[in-house]
């Protein structure tokens, strides 16, 4: 199956956003293609939910097994989906956009006239000492290895983090038999007065429940140490302690695995390079794109939905996907604004079920300064291997953005193009002009945003037949 | 109340021609005071590909550029900084026998006009000097001691060697409007009035728009040469490559990524400061690549950019004294490749000011070629 030339729209990423999308966008009758990094549909919460080998449902749980519901949907609805290719530039032209992307080794152009980034979030960098040696992962990349392989780490595990999702990785980790030395809180004490403004929202959101469940599972999987100050992985070729300061003492445990975690942002990088506009979210410490109750941004024709407009949750996302993808058929005049309103009502209820309990969970599990600003000289650019005292030292030459720190350091400009160190560059930049990290920036990031071989680029413009390996979901023609 | 600053001089336009203008004036005695939109080295200056080249400049342009060439040798003794500067020449590569006569004839209009720095070299010598060159190639034409350095640090290092002289710099202000009052200049910013005696443009991009202020439109046009550069790759390549009937700049950088240029162009939106890669056009430079070294294949692209320039009709640079107000002065529009000659640029610019006269050919590049057409909007 080949690509067509233009579609009404594309959607990048086929994470819960994505797909409810893609569902909707394709239920009024518009020609849409969605294209995804991964083999499979399900992006990271449901990530592999068509082909894990865990098939005790119990393992990975109901939220995740949701997913399956969203897969039903998009198997009924006419929609090119594109597994495994990377969309690594989408330029305006024409009054559309001009999308780049690759598969199976080969590039390709082609025009839509709307866009809806999915793109979803990333694990919030996490600069501690010694967190660039093998043996220490995020308890995402954990997760991921989890769903998609059922692989479980052998060896002594330690968790370190924040936020409700390294207490569910601990968790399942434990239910699929991994050896969980403790878990390492670093969630700051009295963390509870801040977010008892929202409390009342939380015990009445579906978050409430599950958290409960969630941290039941944990205490019995491992031991937990509250009040973690300091956090540092030790090893001379790899992990081998990790040394934690908590109530003022200070310990070392043996380890084979350090999972960090503290929480999940925004991944901006294509909305970004298109040049939508962003702002700093205090709650939740990054940068989120501008957008409206439809997900529109600040770009024309670009919509962003899900988590990359903030962090909302997955069941959140699918509401915004379907939000987006409506208001793009009206866009395009396939619904009028009534039909559209009408047919958002039972998303727009689901969004603002699922978005109760977020301020709750933002306040209670916000990143303590010191695992989010490092100092001296633990790594703050991994691909260019730049300090934190090598960003502040920079600082003082009159370098005061992030992108002169690019420049100066190379910080940011290896193959990640920042995804690791934007947000601790703009903070620690932030910091040493006392000013607010929203008047700092963020890295202006570039196309491609991925890296293409030039002999991909070389072989731009293509013909239609030499794209492969191109899935047609549902009914075929 | 916002600010308010007085200097000898007011600098409009924070780029290597700004900073170097300022650094020049300070050296001969003269305050100024550098007025930049966004912040030092924000566009051209600080993300153009970095070529320190003497070679098929406009002929114009040949004894200003080897005057620059001079400077660049000694870059650290002046900015306390080495740039990144590295001589190992740039080569424009003849790909077919029509290359190879235009290069040819090249060089022998160098020596009839008495330059020697331009040599045609055979196959044999190029690919001594470029083992990577695809074995198509015929010659091509040398100039040696050129090279390359790294623009936003060279252009950062003219600001603070400025700095360190007693110069000032303002960023992040716009200049709404210049007027002279008695014998002064007064340039009026969103953020504060500024006095001097003397304006100098180097305003880059948006020059233009300083000149129809002061009563002297000029056909200037922006664009923005888009470059992209890879991942790090083995060290294979020296001399920076030039591509002659195909347009193509090609370097590996100090950091061993390789730096791919050439003046194809992106989209801009001048006003919003936004340029839009054309992939189509960033194709075309890869099939270059491509075919004149084939250990490019699988390199990876890793980031593309355009920065906003300015370009004149006829390809060469405004510097010098304004036609119509006194004691104003140019230095914009250099078309693309003006990197080079900023070392030298602002020292013509800070001789004219302090001493009315330069000693270098700059009678091609005043502002009155332009008198009597049409501007650009």
């Amino acid at each position: 199956m080949n690509l067509a030339a233009n579609y009404d729209v594309a959607i990048v990423g086929a994470g819960a956003a994505g797909l409810a999308a893609a569902i909707e966008c394709a239920h009024a009758g518009l020609a849409t293609v969605i294209f995804d990094e991964q083999p499979s549909p399900g992006g990271q919460i449901y990530r592999s939910i068509t082909t894990t080998p865990l098939q005790d449902q119990s393992v990975l749980g109901p939220d995740y097994w949701h997913g399956e519901s969203l897969l039903r949907q998009l198997e009924s609805a006419d929609v090119i989906y594109v597994p495994r290719s990377t969309v690594w530039a989408v330029t305006r032209q024409d009054g559309g956009f001009e999308i780049g992307v690759s598969n199976d080794g080969a590039a390709r152009l082609l025009m839509v006239q709307q866009v809806i980034l999915a793109a979803g979030a990333l694990e919030r960098p996490f600069p501690i000492p010694g967190w660039t040696l093998p043996g220490v992962m995020t308890a995402g990349a954990a997760q991921i290895l989890l769903k998609s392989s059922g692989l479980v780490p052998d060896g002594r595990v330690v968790l370190a983090g924040t936020g409700p999702l390294l207490y569910l990785v601990a968790a399942q980790l434990a239910r699929v038999g991994a050896k969980i030395e403790c878990l390492l809180d670093t969630t700051p004490p009295g963390r509870w007065r801040a977010a008892v403004p929202h409390v009342f929202e939380f015990l009445a959101s579906p978050y409430f429940a599950k958290g409960l469940s969630i941290l039941r599972d944990a205490h019995s999987a491992a031991r937990i140490v509250k009040h973690v100050e300091r956090v540092e992985a030790l090893g001379t070729q790899s992990l081998e302690r990790v040394r934690y300061v908590a109530g003022g003492r200070t310990a070392e445990i043996t380890a084979d695995l350090l999972l960090l975690h503290q929480g999940v942002v925004p991944n901006i990088n294509l909305s970004n390079a298109i040049g939508c506009e962003h702002r700093w979210n205090e709650a939740q410490l990054a940068f989120v794109p501008v957008v409206d109750a439809w997900g529109a941004s600040s770009v024309a024709g670009v919509a962003i939905a899900g988590d990359g407009a903030g962090i909302a949750g997955a069941r959140a996302a699918e509401a915004r996907g379907r939000l987006a993808g409506l208001n793009a058929a009206c866009r395009l005049g396939r619904l009028d604004t009534a039909a559209r309103d009408r047919l958002a009502a039972p998303a727009r209820a689901e969004l603002a079920r699922f978005s109760r309990g977020r301020a709750f969970v933002d306040a209670m599990y916000r990143p303590a300064d010191q695992f989010r600003m490092p100092e001296g000289s633990t790594i703050v650019c991994r691909c260019e291997e730049v300090t934190a005292q090598q960003v502040i030292d920079t600082i003082k030459l009159g370098c005061t953005g992030p992108n002169q720190m690019k420049s100066f350091l190379r910080c940011g400009m290896g193959p990640c193009q920042g995804r690791f160190c934007g947000l601790t560059v703009t903070e620690l930049i932030a910091r040493a002009r006392n000013v607010a990290p929203g008047e700092v920036g963020h890295y202006r990031l570039r196309f491609p945003i991925k890296p293409i071989t030039l002999g991909e680029l070389a072989a731009l413009p293509q013909t239609d037949a030499s794209v492969q390996a191109v899935v047609r979901i549902g009914k075929s023609h | 109340m916002g600010l308010v600053a007085t200097a000898d001089v007011i600098v409009v336009g924070g780029g290597l021609h700004g900073c170097s203008t300022a650094l020049h004036l300070a050296r001969a005695g003269a305050s100024a005071l550098v007025i930049e939109k966004n912040y030092v080295g924000r566009h051209a200056s600080g993300v153009n590909a970095g070529g320190v080249r003497t070679l098929s400049r406009h002929e114009a342009e040949v004894p200003l550029a080897l005057a620059a060439l001079d400077l660049w040798y000694g870059i650290g003794k002046l900015v306390d900084d080495d740039c990144g500067f590295e001589a190992h020449g740039q080569i424009r590569v003849a790909e077919n026998e029509e290359d190879a006569a235009s290069l040819q004839q090249r060089e022998s209009r160098m020596r009839a006009l008495g330059y020697t720095h331009e040599r045609w070299i055979d196959a044999n010598e190029l690919f001594a000097r470029v083992p990577a060159l695809a074995r198509h190639c015929l010659g091509g034409l040398i100039a040696e001691r050129d090279g390359a350095a790294a623009p936003y640090q060279t252009t950062q290092a003219f600001r603070r060697k400025s700095e360190s002289l007693g110069q000032k710099f303002f960023e992040g202000l716009r200049v709404e409007r210049v007027q002279r009052s008695g014998d002064a200049w007064t340039v009026d910013t969103d953020r504060g009035r500024f006095t001097a005696k003397t304006l100098v443009n180097c305003a880059g991009a948006w020059a233009d728009r300083l000149c129809a202020q002061l009563g002297e439109p000029v056909p200037l046009e922006t664009f923005a040469p888009m470059m992209m550069v890879t991942l790090r790759m083995p060290k294979f390549l020296e001399p920076v490559v030039l591509g002659t009937g195909r347009p193509l700049s090609f370097k590996q950088t100090l950091e061993d990524t390789v730096l791919i240029g050439g003046g194809r162009r992106a989209r801009v939106e001048r006003d919003a400061e936004t340029t839009e890669l054309d992939f189509r056009e960033l194709a075309a430079s890869a099939q270059t690549v491509r075919d004149l070294f084939p250990i490019m294949r699988a390199a990876m692209i890793h980031r593309g950019w355009a920065g906003i320039e300015a370009r004149m009709p006829d390809d060469i640079p405004v510097i010098g004294p304004s036609a119509t107000a006194p004691s104003v002065y140019h230095a914009f529009g250099f078309s693309g490749h003006g990197f080079e000659l900023g070392p030298i640029v602002g020292r013509i610019t800070a001789d004219l000011i302090t001493t009315g006269t330069t000693a270098l050919p700059i009678t091609p590049f005043s502002i009155t070629r332009f008198a009597g057409t049409a501007a650009q909007t």
